[in-house]
């Protein structure tokens, strides 16, 4: 499924398979999955609740192994690095979107998004200087200081997007991201990935909205455990609605 | 992530919920509290004692004289006189566990001076009586050995004496007191002593050589015979049994008593009482200690207990910190410290409350005040390591959760 030819693919599954067992129950939740994203991508996966598309997701983002199959991040194999190795991945050339925006509560956005830099190891200052350019990045500059209870949905999940920014990575998993969101805001979230990948990022999205998945230039739908189809397509520009008074340059 | 930003993110996670960081914390500060002040008490309360018996003297013994048996009714220690002069004199020069001995010879007499008088307690004694009772002059200077031979009218009167036949404050020294109407010169007055134990007046006595007692004060004089008690002073503190054992021998050779026949006198051991009352006020601050080291596991387990919930609560956040990179080991040291910081600021508070309740009890009963640094810093080690203890098991949880789970935890 290489679409790009000659360039090293950013994530490359190679036969992935994944089972679950509960008691005597074998539960098969990937059988086999092949799939490579080329850098600059913005991909969508689709899938109905039980296709597998959540053990996929897990298993890109390094939270889960597969029980089979190679994962081959940047070139290197991470299936079978250990827990710290994992986290250092994770840590380093990941960046985790998710659908509840999971922000530490009473915790400012601006120490939110240093969080990752905290567990690289990186110092005070560079780390309050690359936070707050991460959420300059995502047009927060002035919600610095803020708590995730006095921003509005849509602003909590550009913290978090400017949370997985911040250390730099190379891939940005979104997990159903504008699953809590409004259609309006939702446009705005996916302007934003779109802007980002003009800036060079790799996205990968999962979503049950084809409205959402239509924003991006390929889409990956799962079911049972298997890639049934494949396709890449125009992707429609997200133009938020001109009377959102935060609109992303 | 370090070790300060990890402490720094312990505080601030604790700051989050501070009525029940506080409560939960209140386990380790009472216990900490209890520990440092018991052993603060059980200290004071045995420098107190140590206080009441240096008081009455330093490694002393008492001899008594024996019992009387008239008729088949026998007397107490002292009613039959059966100490000598020279038994004294040999105790106080033959014996190298013994330092000084001095009789104590007491009668009530009545005191005249000018137009006021006092009825006292007179005491002839010789100068050894003042070392063998660490009692020092407040002025003036003691009668010496050969006034206490020569039977000099000299005469060293109590606090207590001067305040009621003179006046607070004024200086006797020189001055001529009757004692029934035989003129002494004071020659010092003692220092203070206060009580003793059963709230005698020590300083309400006055102190004349013995042969001037002997000719002036009492009634009638028993010749060789001592009416009274000898107070003996042991060589040094670890002595007074040897000198116990030495004078004991040494009486019942001097008084020819066969191997069977009971002692016709009495040593008694004041040091031996007093290691005792010492002992008993040990074992019971050691008990103390004890129930206050129970209230600090108590406390620990009221740490465990909040640590639990904490992680349960903060499921979904410890999913985000292990999904953005967080190692199982960042996780762990984060709880540990939390559970280390409530311990350290528990046993902090709980080493100022101690201090505070041991400073106020020992104004009260006028104890020497006694926060030993070493027990605040055994009291601290033991609460930090009651944090690291019960916060282990919590931490270690945590940093097993399962990413996937803890992120999908509602």
């Amino acid at each position: 499924m290489e679409a790009v030819d000659g360039a090293q693919p950013l994530v490359a599954l190679r036969a992935v398979s994944k089972v679950y067992r509960t008691g005597d129950v074998e539960v098969r939740a990937l059988r086999g999955v092949d799939l490579a994203v080329q850098p600059g991508e913005l991909v969508s996966i689709m899938g109905t609740s039980g296709s597998g598309k959540s053990t996929l997701m897990n298993i890109l983002g390094c939270l889960d192994k597969p029980t089979q199959g190679q994962y081959l991040l940047d070139g290197k194999d991470v299936s079978r690095l250990d827990r710290d190795a994992l986290a250092r991945v994770r840590n380093r050339t990941l960046g985790f979107v998710f659908q509840s925006f999971n922000l530490l509560a009473r915790t400012t956005a601006l120490e939110n998004v240093e969080l990752p830099l905290l567990y690289a190891g990186v110092k005070t200052k560079e780390r309050h200087a690359r936070a707050k350019d991460a959420l300059q990045r995502v047009g927060l500059g002035d919600r610095l200081e803020h708590h995730p209870k006095q921003l509005s949905g849509g602003q909590q999940q550009r913290v978090a997007i400017a949370r997985a920014l911040v250390g730099r990575p190379r891939l940005i998993l979104a997990d159903e991201p504008t699953g809590n969101l409004d259609s309006r805001t939702s446009v705005e979230v996916m302007a934003l990935f779109q802007q980002l990948q003009r800036e060079g990022l790799t996205l990968i999205i999962v979503t049950h909205e084809p409205d959402i998945a239509a924003y991006t230039g390929r889409v990956v739908v799962v079911r049972d455990g298997r890639i049934v189809s494949d396709k890449r397509q125009p992707a429609q520009p997200a133009v938020p609605l001109p009377e959102e008074e935060e609109a992303v340059p | 992530m370090n070790l300060l930003e990890t402490i720094r993110l312990a505080i601030r996670a604790l700051l989050r919920s501070k009525t029940r960081s506080v409560l939960t914390a209140l386990g380790i500060i009472i216990g900490v509290g209890a520990v440092i002040a018991m052993v603060a008490i059980g200290d004071g309360a045995r420098a107190s004692v140590q206080r009441v018996f240096d008081s009455m003297g330093t490694n002393m013994l008492i001899v008594l004289p024996g019992s009387s048996n008239s008729g088949g009714a026998r007397g107490g220690f002292g009613s039959q006189p059966s100490l000598t002069w020279d038994d004294l004199e040999a105790i106080r020069t033959q014996l190298p566990s013994v330092r000084a001995a001095a009789p104590e010879l007491r009668s009530s007499a009545q005191l005249s001076s000018g137009e006021t008088n006092w009825a006292t307690s007179v005491v002839g004694t010789t100068p050894d009586f003042f070392e063998v009772r660490n009692w020092p002059m407040a002025l003036g200077a003691r009668f010496s050995e050969s006034d206490a031979e020569l039977g000099s009218k000299v005469v060293i009167l109590g606090q207590t004496v001067v305040d009621n036949l003179y006046g607070k404050g004024v200086d006797p020294v020189g001055q001529v007191v009757r004692i029934k109407s035989t003129p002494f010169t004071v020659v010092a007055v003692a220092a203070r002593k206060g009580q003793s134990p059963v709230g005698q007046d020590f300083d309400n006595t006055a102190f004349i050589p013995t042969t001037s007692f002997r000719r002036s004060v009492q009634s009638q004089s028993l010749g060789a015979y001592i009416t009274g008690v000898v107070y003996v002073q042991a060589a040094s503190a670890g002595q007074t049994a040897q000198a116990q054992q030495d004078i004991t021998q040494l009486l019942r050779e001097r008084h020819r008593l066969d191997e069977g026949e009971a002692d016709d006198f009495d040593v008694r051991n004041l040091a031996e009482l007093a290691s005792g009352q010492q002992e008993s006020t040990r074992t019971l601050s050691l008990l103390l200690a004890a129930i206050a080291a129970v209230s600090l596991v108590v406390g620990g387990i009221g740490i465990m207990n909040i640590m639990l919930v904490s992680v349960t609560e903060r499921t979904r956040e410890i999913g985000v910190r292990v999904a953005i990179g967080a190692r199982p080991r960042d996780i762990l040291l984060q709880f540990l410290v939390e559970a280390l910081t409530l311990s350290m600021l528990g046993g902090l508070l709980g080493a100022a409350l101690g201090a505070g309740v041991a400073q106020l009890l020992a104004a009260q009963f006028q104890w020497p005040m006694l926060v030993r640094p070493d027990v605040v810093l055994l009291a601290l080690g033991f609460s930090a390591a009651v944090g690291v203890g019960f916060g282990l098991y919590p931490a270690r949880k945590a940093s097993r959760l399962d990413p996937i789970d803890a992120l999908r935890y509602e």
